[in-house]
């Protein structure tokens, strides 16, 4: 299958100034998502996951916040080139990249109905009348699995439950035919069962429209079942990467294997005690040298303390990781 | 700074608090002159507010006589240090009086839903719907035009304020777990209500309070310019006013000083209030 | 688990219904009422530990507040070592307060923001009515951080300045101050991050064993409950739908609900995940204001016949512990 990258990230670098020091909450990041497949940021808040994000589509609240460097080539152009208020981000934010967040009721507003807010990002985003606008909004609510979508046009979005506002942001993102949907944690503030139903939506969109999707998360579960690679996130950096299974199957990185330990699984016995991982996430404000998660590290070698180890390819697949680990302690 | 009392947190309000500009900075060192002159009258000045000096009418500012005299020979620089002395006592008489039961009337209605909550918060609302001046007016006359007199009556018009915040914070502070909490590790609901309720409701207690401090200033000013406060020859600087109204043409800064005193008090509270607000605001505070 | 107590329920849950007033217009009148939980029964054993599992709305958290009696029962018994509790005074109560404890989702809200851990704690002690020497409650304080594995340097913080997995251990440590027997675990670990979850279970699970203590379990995640509970409740829409040996929730779930969400938890295994058969559910959770007739599950299960719609399915011992409640039974495991 010829891979084509729809979007790739270069040596991100944002930062937040804050009174008591540089928060560096993207810390040279790199990564790239090809046509049609589903990639998953995984990480602990506070971890640069949803940062990295915001930066692609330059939503960082500035100050405190700024993108300090690298590129964010999409369609052949660098977004960096581009300030935030421009013209062309604008149409990129809607036509290009959607952006669908956690809490999706904060995301519409609650003052207008569904379809005055489908209608009003569908036609700025391309030339068409009220009455088509209308209906192509109809039938992207039709697509995402909406009944009465007619009906629903006229709701305003506290009378919708938070799947179903969920899934109205979906249809925003196929009404402007975007090419990219970055989900930033979709599913954490649903329930399980909401869960599945707007994961299985985004799984459709891959097939239906050709989307390439980005879910943010936390839940290593959702990543399991329906990303094609993984990207795990530590302080701001990207300790390990690979595709799905290699991560899964073989994690490397202690963080990693540290994070499939300490989450019980229904697969196993349930008298398994979890591993947890010590401690507690680090504050990004004046980070020491060396490798973020030592502390927290249960095989720490003299390299750990002075030197962040860079990315490096392992075994035969796309394999990335992020540590001065051996294979034969890795794999022990 | 209210939140917790250590030193970071105290740190970052000041931060906050005169980070907010200059205004802030020239405000509270007009409330700190005021204080201060109000406390050390009698040093500040060899004269007392009432003595009289029949050869010295009208006398124009000079070394002996700093702002001049009034119509019947009184030292005005003395009389409005004086002056000072009374608003300062009347508006904090009058607002931790109204803070008290204001308050109390708060926590009751606040916590214990149900008749009391509803009698004593229509009582309030009845009363903010009459305007506070002529409500402290009419009080005034009655119970007596002497300073505690004052101080009820512009106490009484301020207890609204203090009511509706603290009854607004106890109805959403104590859905909070940690309350639920106190009373299941078997706490009584009045120490609920003093350790759990009242301290979190302080912050914006502070702010209200600074805030009318300014306000009963005035209205104690307004009351004695209209002859129903406090009489004179007291040296208040609303009768000094409604005295120097009489001779504006010939000596306007008669009437025209004590009333520059009154409004700079009274905006210097209120922006420093404003500021106050701010820099006890916890969410403000990590950001600026 | 504790094998040598005798297996008398500490307490038992019968026929419990909490409902809440809709009160609309200016004299309040009752306009209707939401049945958060709507007559359920169950018991738990002393030091065993029951998890009650559903997804928002479906009332356990009212269940488990209505047991401290945060929310007082419309009606039913909950017997606490024998004695009814859910009628009694607040006086009446004030002898079992203090062995019912509940530990909170929200490790922020769930302490005072003004009150340092050592506040926190001595107003636990203290609030027993007896007396307390300084160097008592210092002790006690110094047993009760090392019991939640928090350094004894902690006692002087506030809140703002720990982390959510701190706070817990905090909020756990007051629960434990008032020497309880049961505690109602409220999403203990839910507000917190995955590897700080871990952390909380064990400690959790490490307290149980050496205190004796039982637990009512509340959460929505069914891998965490299924680790921790000995026995699993599953509710939905204020009933209990199937109540089951912890193991048999993966190995043999009989409710079509059941089945359904144990398909929408992703499963991390992915060797296992990959193959999994998925079902995914239509619609969503009715409001309980106007929850359906019948089984309230009815609207979104495959299996729905007539009878459905007109009685609520009893819940039926199945054998081995396990209840069910469904009237199709035998279609559904076809």
């Amino acid at each position: 299958m010829e891979q084509r990258r729809v979007l790739e990230v270069k040596n991100l670098k944002t930062s937040f100034f804050t009174p008591t020091g540089e928060v560096k909450a993207v810390d040279d990041v790199s990564y790239h998502l090809h046509e049609q497949e589903i990639i998953a940021i995984v990480g602990e808040s506070g971890c640069g996951k949803s940062v990295t994000q915001m930066s692609v589509l330059q939503l960082i609240q500035s100050p405190p916040g700024k993108i300090l460097g690298g590129q964010i080539l999409f369609e052949g152009k660098n977004l960096l080139d581009y300030a935030p208020k421009s013209q062309e981000m604008r149409r990129i934010r809607g036509a290009g990249i959607a952006m669908i967040f956690q809490e999706p009721m904060t995301s519409l507003n609650p003052v207008y109905t569904i379809g005055e807010q489908l209608t009003e990002v569908i036609r700025t985003h391309t030339k068409c009348s009220r009455k088509d606008a209308w209906q192509i909004g109809v039938a992207a609510l039709e697509a995402v699995g909406i009944p009465d979508a007619q009906e629903r046009m006229r709701n305003y979005p506290f009378q919708m439950s938070g799947g179903m506002v969920q899934r109205v942001l979906t249809a925003t993102a196929i009404a402007c035919r975007s090419k990219i949907i970055i989900a930033d944690e979709p599913t954490t503030a649903l329930d399980v069962t909401t869960q599945a139903q707007v994961m299985e939506l985004l799984l459709s969109l891959v097939e239906k429209y050709k989307t390439s999707i980005i879910v943010v998360t936390h839940n290593l579960g959702l990543v399991t079942r329906y990303s094609h690679r993984v990207y795990v996130m530590y302080a701001g950096k990207i300790i390990e990467a690979g595709a799905t299974e290699d991560i899964l199957m073989h994690p490397w990185h202690p963080y990693t294997r540290g994070l499939l330990e300490c989450v019980p699984n229904l697969t196993e016995d349930k008298e398994r005690e979890l591993v947890p991982i010590q401690g507690a996430p680090p504050r990004l404000q004046n980070l020491p040298p060396g490798c973020a998660f030592k502390p927290r590290c249960t095989c720490v070698s003299g390299l750990c303390r002075d030197e962040f180890p860079t990315l490096r390819r392992i075994g035969p697949n796309e394999h990335w990781v992020a540590c001065h680990l051996d294979a034969e302690v890795s794999q022990a | 700074m209210m939140q917790n009392f250590n030193a970071e947190s105290f740190k970052q309000f000041l931060r906050v608090f005169f980070g907010r500009g200059i205004l802030v900075q020239i405000s509270l060192v007009i409330i700190l002159i005021f204080v201060f002159s109000a406390l050390l009258a009698p040093i500040l000045t060899p004269y007392t507010p009432l003595e009289q000096d029949l050869t010295q009418m009208f006398a124009n500012p000079s070394a002996a006589h700093l702002l001049g005299t009034d119509n019947i020979g009184r030292d005005f620089f003395t009389r409005l240090l004086y002056g000072a002395q009374i608003s300062l006592v009347v508006s904090l008489l009058s607002s931790v009086w109204a803070g008290v039961v204001g308050i109390i009337l708060g926590l009751i209605a606040g916590y214990f839903e149900g008749l009391a909550s509803s009698i004593i918060m229509r009582v309030i609302d009845a009363q903010l719907s009459i305007p506070s001046l002529i409500f402290s007016m009419v009080l005034g006359m009655v119970i007596g035009q002497s300073i505690p007199g004052m101080a009820i009556a512009i106490g009484i018009g301020a207890i609204p304020s203090y009511t509706r915040m603290v009854y607004g914070m106890v109805l959403s502070l104590k859905h909070n777990d940690y309350i639920t909490a106190a009373a299941l590790v078997g706490q009584s609901e009045t120490k609920i209500l003093l350790k759990h309720l009242l301290p979190n409701c302080f912050a914006p207690l502070i702010v209200i309070f600074t805030m009318s401090l300014g306000t009963a200033i005035m209205v104690e000013a307004g009351l004695a310019y209209l002859g129903v406060g406090i009489a004179a020859p007291t040296p208040a600087w609303g009768v000094m006013v409604s005295e120097g109204y009489k001779y504006l043409t010939q000596h306007p800064r008669l009437a025209i000083l004590p009333g520059l005193c009154v409004m700079l008090v009274v905006v210097a509270f209120n922006i420093v209030g404003d500021g106050l607000r701010d820099a006890l605001d916890p969410r403000l505070r990590g950001k600026l | 688990m504790s094998k040598s107590i005798p297996s008398q329920p500490i307490l038992q849950v019968e026929n419990l219904k909490i409902y809440f007033p809709i009160r609309r217009g200016f004299w309040g009148k009752q306009v209707g009422e939401v049945k958060a939980v709507d007559d359920i029964s169950f018991a738990i054993e002393k030091g065993k530990t029951l998890g009650l599992v559903g997804e928002s709305g479906c009332g356990k958290t009212t269940t488990g507040k209505g047991i401290l009696r945060v929310y007082q029962p419309t009606s039913g018994r909950i017997y606490y070592k024998g004695t009814d509790i859910a009628e009694m005074s607040k006086a009446q109560i004030r002898p079992f307060r203090r062995q019912l404890q509940l530990i909170f989702q929200d490790p922020y809200g769930s302490l005072d923001p003004r009150q340092s851990v050592q506040a926190i704690l001595t107003e636990a002690i203290t609030t027993d009515r007896q007396r307390h020497s300084a160097a008592q409650i210092k002790a006690r304080i110094e047993e009760l951080l090392q019991a939640v594995e928090l350094d004894l340097s902690m006692s002087d913080r506030y809140p703002h300045e720990m982390s959510g997995g701190q706070r817990q251990r905090v909020g756990i440590a007051r629960a434990l101050a008032c020497d309880p027997e049961l505690i109602v675990c409220d999403e203990p670990v839910s507000a917190l991050d995955v590897s700080i979850q871990a952390q909380i279970i064990n400690l959790l699970k490490k307290l149980q064993h050496s205190r004796g203590l039982t637990y009512l379990f509340v959460a929505h995640d069914l891998t965490v409950v299924y680790h921790i509970a000995d026995v699993i409740a599953v509710m939905y829409l204020g009933k209990i739908v199937e109540l089951m040996d912890a193991k048999d929730i993966y190995a043999n779930p009989l409710h079509p609900y059941t089945k359904a969400l144990l398909s929408a938890v992703p499963i991390t295994d992915y060797a296992v995940e990959r193959q999994r058969k998925r079902i995914i559910l239509k619609g969503e959770v009715p409001s309980p204001i106007n929850a359906p007739a019948g089984c309230p599950f009815h609207p979104r299960c495959r299996f729905a016949t007539e009878t459905c719609q007109q009685a609520m399915p009893k819940l039926t011992a199945v054998g081995g512990g396990h209840q069910v409640a469904c009237h199709n039974l035998k279609q559904v495991t076809d």
